[in-house]
């Protein structure tokens, strides 16, 4: 059994984890314990692991860092991000670890907290104990409880109520090592009443080692709090990522997640979003490109618990080569959330004959006054457009180009911050022309 | 000197069904053919045909544009050539802006001429004297292409194109259809602009109304796949008054 390993690890080093860690994030480890023995992790007889072997990935021998040594790559003078104004707030995770040194300078308003999520359980114990572990359902989620048991930091953003950080943030999550090796990062967002925040989170791989990140974000937007949460992996082929978001929302709440897989090895997202508030507001949206034999695979859960409230999805897929792609949406209107609207859209384009997708449109509704749809596409390109833009004498491989960027314009266009949407842009472009995708003078990815 | 076009018993297949059936037909600048001929004749197929259209296989006979073989060239080395076909049915595409395609498609022209892409400012100017020679508005820029066009928009977005690429030789392709008679007023007199001595214009269509606006120098008359008969822009008018049975009674199985 795969699980027995890492259940030795836990039990043999559960002390050495706790030292390096804090009170609210070990009283959580008995129950994640408990709850990763009986369930194991997740193999293809679940129904929503049918196309994603998670399993396998576990297989390899990792290095783990429990003892939290540091890592002596400093990531300020090795990157340096080319998106103009976003570069100001930048935070580091390297690997699991949330990089203290050289933090920006920015004043925050007071009672904003963003930094460690170790020091913040430490400083504000009582708000970390309310919020973290909160939202994640462990009991569904192995690989949640997984990394529960052996988190030891991550990164936190608490907004106090009535405050706007107008700058978007950015956090940096590296992966680097000289033996392969498995990190659990841990990230942890609350928006107070009133308050807004946006937030990048890019992936990047440093080292040419196989890694295993596992990784789970709860968001918590409170009574009209609006949140913008950007993900970007740009992870090598050896890099395989487990993310599970749970979001919870609370009347009139906005909050959108907008996850661009731009590069990866083996993926699998997973959004849990409860609106559990009246007139609260979600978008969870996804672009994929891949190619050689990568695999992604996004699944996303939408709670409608309470009346009133909107939920967008809409992800895109192009899959090139040998890529695999997968897409299960699933709607759940409880039987109180009257006047629901919930849209899904899922389109993909397989570019080359091997490419494969499965797409699975979900909606459970028990309310009778709702407006759900789902829509799910695909198909390869457009010939007849293709040929149309052959006939303006654009050669056959850009107008393949500008076909797939176009398909992607929409998901891209979600992205409220100017200055980010144009530089994606820009590199989907480029991952498209078969460039390397890298952001520009980022030196760590050279 | 050679001829702008020059086609030589064009054999052409769809799905195994011969249309063409050994046309031959001559274009030479300055000129504008009018095609006519009844439904299924093979009109819209010899447009696809020259412009390369992947859906239509030539099994015989030869077509020479300015005495190069153009049945071995890519649809987009043919528009790069200077052929353009207006077509009957534009696709729409949405996600792509009317501006990112011209660019590209006017850049491409440009390389294959071998100019430098064209500045911005000059692609602007450009793209706004092309449009209010068709009247279309300032909108058209950012709208992807032809989606939510109405009928006549995207026969205007046709000439627009036209007139931003410049071609040696258009093919209009049943402009005509579906267009009320001020959207074609507007495409007639956007095409007769464009008329010079050094460009040539086919104008395949149904019915004689175009032929009021654009008037051509020679009338044929395709059918089963042949050009059956060719005369002057008389002719056009005889078709209106007496119908096709005339001349293809002859040509009947």
């Amino acid at each position: 059994m795969i699980e027995t390993q890492y259940i030795d690890l836990f039990t043999e080093h559960r002390s050495l984890i706790d030292s390096k860690s804090t009170k609210v994030l070990n009283d959580e480890r008995n129950k994640a314990f408990e709850i990763f023995k009986t369930l194991g992790f997740p193999d293809r007889s679940l129904e929503d692991y049918q196309y994603s072997d998670v399993v396998k990935e576990f297989i390899p021998d990792y290095g783990f860092n429990l003892s939290r040594l540091s890592t002596q790559t400093n990531p300020y003078n090795a990157y340096k991000c080319n998106v103009p104004e976003l570069s100001t707030n930048l935070f580091f995770l390297m690997n699991d670890t949330f990089h203290k040194e050289h933090q920006p300078k920015t004043d925050f308003p007071k009672g904003v907290f963003i930094g460690s999520l170790n020091d913040f359980a430490e400083q504000h114990a009582d708000i970390a104990s309310k919020y973290y572990g909160k939202v994640a359902q462990l009991e569904n989620n192995a690989i949640a409880a997984f990394n529960t048991m052996f988190v030891q930091d991550g990164f936190v953003i608490y907004i106090p109520d009535n405050i706007v950080i107008e700058q978007p943030l950015q956090l940096i999550n590296i992966l680097t090592a000289n033996v392969d090796f498995l990190v659990n990062r841990r990230l942890l967002i609350i928006a107070g009443k009133n308050s807004q925040v946006k937030l990048l989170a890019c992936d990047h791989t440093v080292d040419s080692h196989k890694f295993l990140a596992t990784q789970v974000t709860e968001i918590f937007a409170e009574e009209n709090a609006h949140i913008e949460f950007y993900e970007l992996e740009e992870n090598s082929n050896q890099v395989t990522r487990l993310a599970s978001t749970y979001v919870q929302q609370e009347k009139s709440s906005t909050v959108l997640v907008n996850n661009i897989t731009l590069n990866c090895g083996f993926t699998r997202n997973n959004y849990h979003v409860k609106l559990n508030g009246e007139n609260a507001e979600a978008t969870i949206a996804g672009v994929v490109i891949a190619d050689k034999v990568q695999h992604v695979d996004n699944f996303a859960f939408l709670d409608h618990a309470k009346p009133h409230c909107q939920s967008t999805q809409l992800f895109k897929y192009v899959l090139q080569e040998q890529a695999v792609g997968s897409f299960c949406g699933r709607i759940l209107v409880e039987q109180d959330a009257q006047k629901t609207i919930a849209y899904q859209t899922n389109n993909n384009l397989c570019a080359s004959p091997d490419a494969r997708m499965y797409s699975k449109p979900q909606l459970e509704i028990y309310a009778d006054d709702v407006k759900c749809s789902h829509g799910l596409t695909t198909g390869q390109l457009d010939e007849d457009a293709l040929f149309y833009l052959r006939a303006r004498g654009i050669a056959k491989e850009d107008a393949k180009l500008l076909l797939m960027q176009a398909f992607t314009a929409d998901v891209l266009k979600l992205i409220h911050i100017d200055v980010l949407r144009d530089r994606l842009e820009e590199l989907v472009e480029k991952r498209f022309r078969g460039e390397e995708a890298r952001c520009g003078d980022c030196a760590i990815c050279k | 000197m050679a001829n702008l076009l020059s086609i030589k018993n064009l054999h052409a297949n769809i799905d195994g069904k011969e249309i063409l059936r050994g046309l031959d037909l001559e274009v030479n600048n300055g000129e504008i053919h009018a095609i006519m001929g009844p439904n299924g004749a093979g009109k819209s197929t010899l447009a696809s045909v020259l412009v390369g259209n992947p859906n239509f296989e030539v099994t015989e006979g030869e077509v020479t544009f300015e005495g190069k073989d153009l049945l071995e060239l890519a649809p987009e080395e043919r528009a790069c050539e200077g052929l353009f076909l207006s077509f009957q049915y534009p696709v729409e595409i949405p996600g792509v802006s009317m501006v990112n395609f011209m660019r590209a498609a006017v850049n491409e022209t440009r390389k294959h001429k071998g100019l430098e892409p064209i500045a911005a400012s000059d692609f602007l100017k450009l793209m706004k004297e092309k449009r209010e020679l068709v009247d279309l508005d300032s909108t058209l820029a950012s709208r992807s292409v032809n989606e939510g066009f109405s009928g006549g928009e995207k026969k205007r977005n046709e000439i627009f194109q036209m007139a931003m690429l410049d071609p040696k030789l258009a093919i209009l392709d049943e402009t005509d259809s579906g267009l009320d008679i001020d959207a074609l007023r507007i495409v007639a007199a956007g095409v007769n602009k464009l008329r010079r001595k050094d460009n040539a214009t086919i104008v395949i269509t149904h019915y004689q109304r175009l032929l009021e606006y654009i008037k051509p120098d020679f009338v044929h008359v395709l059918y089963k796949g042949k050009i059956v008969k060719s005369a002057g822009p008389e002719l056009a008018l005889e078709l209106e008054e007496k119908g096709y049975d005339w001349i293809i009674k002859d040509f009947q199985d």
